[in-house]
């Protein structure tokens, strides 16, 4: 039997296990099984397939499906909360940042240079979060292959 | 269109408009099926109930770009399915041995003869114990198949592949099986 052959029998095989061989395929199949090479494998597959036909996957408690939509639903709401705790914990970073930013300024006791430097310490922090925060939100929305398992 | 995806669709029209509550009812026609499959995958209860609640949180927030006409559990499954391999990626070094969430099915025995009867018992302990060597991919298309009575059609549709690439799968997930079984078959 040649490779061709052999891809067809095992193909049809397939099929016969599942039963899903159609029409002529039932005798194209018989014949194969004509070959005694090719009815051992036969008898192999048959039998692997009735053992796991008689196995399954074990069930969780029944009460897990009371509470499905239940933890669905709260995991949700949590979600919001969390994205409405990160928002407001922003807002008032930004907001004491600037008062401290404000505050220096107008201190006269502070060296010129050591206010240079928090400045300039600042900015390049909230340039960083700011340039993470929009290449996340970029991959998220143009990334095609983010779907990919790697 | 068959009457379940007509529905969904209609379900899916009020979650568009903002009804919560009719995603609770999409969530509870396939929460079952969702929760298999995910098993199917990652071998352990507390991690398919997870997995499957994360894809229903993750098909949620992207439920309006859902097109009409689709079957929802197919365009949820891909969510599902790469929440999945991901979670296996990440805890590849403590896995989970896959026939603990396997069973025997409570069916009278058709054998008359005892020692036929014994054989088949332990050639099903063997392949409990041959499911844990294979890949998550080789359990997830025999559970299709064998456990949950899948057709190659519904198969390829979930797993978006042709049939040819689905009777291919099988046929080497099965053979790696038969080749794990040699000393007893």
């Amino acid at each position: 039997m040649n490779s061709m052959e052999r891809d067809r029998f095992h193909l049809l095989m397939m099929k016969a296990l599942d039963g899903e061989l159609a029409g002529s395929e039932h005798s194209e199949f018989d014949n194969f099984l004509r070959d005694d090479e090719c009815r051992r494998e036969w008898q192999s597959y048959r039998k692997v397939k009735e053992a796991t036909m008689d196995l399954k996957l074990s069930s969780p408690a029944p009460e897990v499906w009371d509470g499905y939509w239940r933890g669905v639903y709260n995991r949700l709401e949590r979600g919001i909360a969390w994205i409405l705790v990160s928002l407001g914990a922003v807002v008032l970073s930004a907001w004491l940042a600037l008062e401290a930013v404000q505050a220096l300024w107008a201190n006269a006791q502070v060296p010129l240079i050591v206010k240079i430097g928090i400045f300039t310490l600042a900015a390049g922090f909230f340039l960083l979060l700011f340039s993470v925060i929009r290449e996340r939100w970029f991959t998220s929305r143009h990334d095609k292959y983010k779907e990919v398992i790697r | 269109m068959n009457p379940t995806s007509r529905h969904d669709d209609e379900l899916i029209a009020r979650i568009q408009g903002g009804e919560k509550e009719a995603y609770g009812e999409l969530v509870r026609q396939y929460m079952q099926p969702a929760y298999y499959s995910a098993l199917a995958l990652v071998g352990s209860h507390d991690e398919a109930m997870d997995c499957s609640q994360a894809a229903f949180i993750r098909a949620y927030g992207a439920i309006r770009r859902f097109e009409k006409g689709r079957s929802f559990f197919t365009w949820y499954y891909r969510i599902l399915r790469n929440l999945c391999l991901n979670r296996l990626r990440d805890r590849a070094a403590q896995a989970v041995p896959f026939s603990l969430v396997l069973q025997v099915q409570e069916v009278a025995s058709a054998e008359d003869d005892p020692a036929a009867s014994t054989d088949r018992a332990m050639l099903r302990d063997e392949v409990r114990r041959a499911m844990d060597r294979l890949r998550p991919e080789e359990r997830e298309i025999i559970v299709m198949r064998d456990f949950d009575g899948r057709s190659y059609a519904e198969i390829a549709e979930l797993l978006e592949c042709p049939q040819g690439t689905v009777m291919s799968r099988l046929y080497y997930a099965r053979k790696y099986l038969k080749d794990l079984l040699e000393d007893v078959l």
